[in-house]
């Protein structure tokens, strides 16, 4: 019934707009004017630019000051402090050259309407205004790119002889992680090796495995460099940790990796924030299906002695899972159950 | 004289273009050859494509501005991709995205945009009788036709229609066991891709050997409107990017059913280890990218083009820098091809490329600002007309800043880390892409209809129009940056399960009313597009004073558009407000020797080339007589 009422009030409103247009259109063959601009027309329109141009300037203003806090995530990397750096420099410089283009824009709409006594100027070129804004520009735009480019370049330079070693696999729909261990070196696998419960396809034969555990969550230091060897086994996926300013695709067949320092650990962060409930996050920013929105896991930043002694806590996948014993070869079943600390 | 004589000319070999052999209903609005209705079936034919794009949006908009709303009234469309508690489906969430990116890109901007104004206006601007292969533009037309109907179908299939994203990366794309629209739908998907890519390379060929090789006399390419400049640097773009594509899908094609590994390599899906190694789905995003760069460009230069030629026309003044805008088109042209791995800086590229490719991509925006600028000195002083068309061009240029500011945040790789698959990408591609580009369209449609179809549209309507989408617009898309610089991820279904994206609920909101209130908008343009074509007053031959060769047409062209012999042009298409002159417009067959009061120095010279012309002109008919 409901329904019902809502389609008679939409027939009725359209019923009317169209009445009032058909009579609008009969004064106006009456009255012989149409679809030719009139000066009224013309200054409606001239006005409306104005208008528009102060509502839009005074709302996004207003929006973009009130709710920085909001829209503006605290940052907790080193480099994300760089890039962060950069976003706000080019938003200041970029912000003036939308401000001033767009007002220019508005202003000479409404300034330079129509007006029968007044001829428009003949101007067709001029190459000195031609060289001068597309020299500035060009000036401008280098200097953003160098200084882009330094940054990028450190980010994606090698990673530190004794960042933290940490796999982190994406599949549909959830993320595994894997540490290196003792050695600090997440070993060798093989995705035929894959199964319910080898899910990283492990290759027991490579003696970096034997000592790596897993874990639910993302556990890192602060403060020191950590290395995250990205890999997916079904489609691509992507890692997002916001707070950190660090995106890397997951791309089954080739690894990817990601080094950042974290330099707020959760708790100072739940201070900072006021909210005791805080967590990082890591999220999926590669569209994988059905389950790509809730592809999350919780991150957590330690300070390094914690960390240390949370690492030290873990059991290796191996001693969780000692049937795959099996599959090592026999010289290095010793070696194996000390690495892996299995006890007999 | 000059006239007098011009009459006799080649007027015997054009004489079959004029006599109006009657055509049966078929061959005149079906299978048509003439330039003019296979605009008009491309323009028929897009505004459809528009409303579903737009439509398809409203939906998947709901369920991010009102993730709680009941949607089980739109069962009776959606049928069982809404849940029985009234939720959408997740997996037809992303179908709607996909189908809605590429139909817009595709069908709508691509196909509607230069299908209609590229084969409308490259004969009647040059001066040319019809296209070069009226054939292979029938061709083209109805290519494109079945691409539409089989991505339409597709719509409507049980396993869903393709749902990868408008980009169908793999692996997700070529594994039915990844999702439901990796099946029938992505095949689907593909097969009309590669009828599009006939289609538009028809086209695009059909296009640049007709700007060529049927100019007019007179019609040097340094007196070829902006519009012909943008079509023809279009169509250049097409033909070099498309068999790119075509490439990509075929390459698809072979993984997704014959077992090659192009693009896979070492997956464990559903239990299974496949067996293709060696593969790699950079490969494609690079096959990709190479054309989709481009694409956005192809997208987007026609709409330049088109407001050129109303700012122009409706500030009364010559387009500021006609040859900057020129060469600035052409840059974009060659640096579009150059560009495209500034969508892959996080996507496991070799740092190093990243680097180069970010520096590329910023040399691009110069030739952008560039024109901006010109636009911006072009109604510096003039004396506008607010026609509904001119709005629309004013309201390009706004939405092409805003939306191109922020490519040089995306284009800087260090920045992009954060903002890649964002909200801030979708704001920026949406203004400098989609709104620029169909507002190019629609000023298009409001500036050539009394040409197309000899009526005039309803200007009040148009300025509601108008404000309606402007405001609506930036509503929508403004809005989206604050989203993504808080790094909420695009292709969501659904932000609740994250507490860094639980905020925004009231802007999301607030976008979702906007961008249904602005696609309800759209109706009052179809209501005065449809009505205009049968009850719009008569139009006169030239409405907006304008100085091309299309306004010296008869109301409604016939077959071979003038009915006489082609016009010849003696001047550049921007003599607008000219000192001197009695009119504010001289149009481009006006010669030098009539307007003695208003010629420039160097134009003065020009006179003698006239007469030359002239004299040569009288030869060959001579000639032809005997
Ligand atoms: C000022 C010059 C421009 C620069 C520097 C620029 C830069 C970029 C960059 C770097 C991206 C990738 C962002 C990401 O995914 O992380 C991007 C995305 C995009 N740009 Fe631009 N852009 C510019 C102008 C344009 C223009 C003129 C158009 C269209 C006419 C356009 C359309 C797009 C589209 C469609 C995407 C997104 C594609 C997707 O991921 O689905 N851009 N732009
Ligand atoms: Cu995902
Ligand atoms: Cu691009």
């Amino acid at each position: 019934m409901f329904g019902f009422y809502i389609a008679l009030a939409v027939f009725l409103v359209v019923a009317i707009l169209l009445l009032i247009f058909r009579i609008s259109r009969l004064v106006n063959v009456v009255k012989g004017t149409g679809e030719e601009t009139t000066k009224s027309d013309n200054n409606f329109n001239a006005i409306m630019m104005v208008v528009f141009m102060v509502l839009f300037f005074g709302l996004a203003g207003w929006y973009s000051f009130a709710n920085f806090d909001a829209y503006d995530p605290p940052v907790a990397s080193e480099h994300g402090e760089l890039t962060d750096k950069l976003f706000w420099r080019t938003m200041w410089i970029t912000g003036i050259v939308f401000m001033i283009t767009n007002i220019l824009l508005f202003v000479f709409s409404y300034k330079y309407r129509y007006d029968k006594n007044r001829k428009a100027l003949f101007y067709p070129h001029n190459n000195k205004l031609e060289y001068l804004w597309t020299g500035v520009p060009a000036i401008v735009l280098t200097w953003l790119v160098i200084s882009g480019w330094m940054a990028w370049d450190g980010i994606m330079s090698e990673a530190p002889e004794d960042a933290e070693q940490i796999e982190i696999m994406g599949y549909q729909f959830q993320w595994s992680i894997r540490y290196g261990g003792m050695d600090n070196k997440v070993g060798d696998y093989d995705y035929r090796l894959i199964d319910a419960v080898n899910d990283h396809g492990m290759d027991m034969s490579d003696r970096a495995n034997y000592d790596d555990f897993k874990n639910i969550s993302l556990v890192i230091p602060k403060g020191k460099p950590v290395l995250l060897k990205i890999r997916a086994r079904d489609v691509l996926h992507s890692v997002f940790i916001p707070h950190m300013r660090l995106k890397m695709d997951a791309v089954p067949g080739m690894p990817t990796q990601f080094w950042f320092v974290a330099n707020k650990t959760t708790a100072e962060m739940r201070v900072e924030e006021g909210n005791p409930d805080f967590n990082y996050e890591l999220a999926c920013t590669e569209i994988c299906g059905e389950g790509h929105f809730s592809m999350k896991k919780i991150v957590t930043v330690l300070e390094p002695e914690e960390y240390e002694e949370w690492k030290a806590e873990q059991k290796s996948w191996l001693s969780k899972n000692p049937d795959f014993m099996a599959q090592v070869p026999e010289d290095m079943k010793e070696l194996a159950l000390v690495t892996a600390g299995i006890n007999e | 004289m000059a006239t007098a004589e011009a009459h006799i000319d080649v007027h015997a070999h054009d004489d079959h273009h004029d006599d109006h052999h009657e055509q049966s209903f078929i061959s005149k609005y079906i299978f048509s050859m003439d330039h003019k209705m296979i605009a008009k079936q491309y323009l028929i034919t897009g505004i459809i494509w528009a409303i579903i794009g737009a439509a398809l949006s409203a939906i998947f908009r709901l369920q991010l501005g009102f993730p709680e709303a009941d949607l089980g009234w739109l069962r009776p469309i959606l049928g069982k991709w809404i849940s029985a508690e009234g939720a959408l489906d997740p997996e037809f969430y992303l179908a709607l995205v996909t189908m809605h990116g590429t139909i817009m890109v595709f069908f709508v901007l691509t196909a509607g945009l230069s299908g209609t104004f590229s084969n409308f206006l490259i004969p009647l601007q040059i001066g040319a009788r019809d296209m070069a292969s009226g054939f292979m533009n029938m061709l083209s037309y109805w290519f494109f036709f079945i691409a539409s109907v089989i991505m339409l179908i597709s719509l409507f299939i049980e396993t869903g229609p393709a749902s990868g994203g408008w980009v169908v990366y793999p692996p997700l794309s070529a594994l039915p066991q990844a999702m439901s629209g990796s099946g029938l739908g992505m095949t689907m998907w593909l097969v009309a891709m590669v009828f599009f890519i006939a289609s538009s390379l028809l086209g695009g060929i059909n296009y640049v050997s007709t700007v060529i090789n049927l100019r007019t006399k007179g019609m040097t390419f340094s007196r070829l409107p902006l519009t012909i400049w943008a079509f023809f640097l279009t169509a250049v773009i097409g033909i070099l990017s498309f068999p790119v594509l075509f490439a990509a899908a075929l390459l698809l094609v072979f993984d997704r059913s014959f077992g090659t590994s192009f693009y896979l390599s070492e997956i464990y899906i559903q239990g299974e280890a496949l067996p293709n190694v060696g593969g790699s789905p950079i490969l494609y995003q690079h096959l990709f990218w190479f054309l989709g760069h481009p694409e956005v460009y192809i997208v987007l230069l026609p709409a330049l083009g088109i407001t050129s030629e109303i700012i122009a026309t409706n500030s009364r003044k010559p387009i500021f820098g006609y040859k900057a805008m020129i060469i600035s088109m052409m840059g974009i042209t060659f640096l579009s091809f150059i560009v495209w791995a500034h969508h892959m800086f996080v996507s496991g590229l070799n740092p190093f490329l990243g680097s180069i490719f970010m520096f590329l991509t910023l040399i691009i925006a110069v030739p952008s600002a560039v024109k901006v600028f010109n636009y911006l000195t072009t109604l510096w002083k003039g004396n506008i007309i607010f026609t509904p068309a001119m709005l629309f061009s004013i309201g390009l240029v706004s939405v092409f800043i805003s939306g191109g500011i922020t490519g040089i945040f995306l284009g800087n790789s260090a920045i992009d880390i954060q903002l890649h698959d964002t909200y801030f990408v979708v704001a920026h591609f949406h203004l400098v892409m989609g709104a620029a580009s169909s507002f190019g369209l629609l000023a298009g449609v409001y500036h050539w209809f009394p040409k197309m179809f000899g009526r005039m549209m309803d200007t009040k309507l148009g300025y509601i129009h108008f404000w309606l989408t402007f405001i609506g617009i930036y509503s929508v898309f403004f809005p989206m940056h604050y989203i993504g610089i808080a790094g909420f991820p695009r292709r969501y279904y659904s932000f609740t399960n994250f507490d860094a994206f639980s905020g925004f609920t009231d802007l999301n909101m607030f976008i979702s009313i906007a961008a249904i209130a602005t696609f309800i908008g759209q109706f009052i343009f179809l209501f005065n597009f449809f009505y205009s074509i049968f009850r719009g007053r008569k139009a006169p031959a030239n409405p907006w004073n304008s100085t091309t060769l299309e306004w010296t047409t008869p109301r409604v062209p016939g077959h071979g558009n003038w009915p006489g012999e082609i016009p010849k042009v003696y001047r550049w298409p921007y003599d607008y407000s000219k000192p001197g002159a009695e009119e504010d417009f001289i149009p481009q067959t006006v010669p030098f020797s009539q307007t003695m009061e208003s010629n420039l120095p160097h134009e003065n010279d020009e006179i003698a080339l006239e007469k030359e012309m002239e004299a040569e002109e009288i030869v060959v008919v001579d000639a032809n007589k005997h």
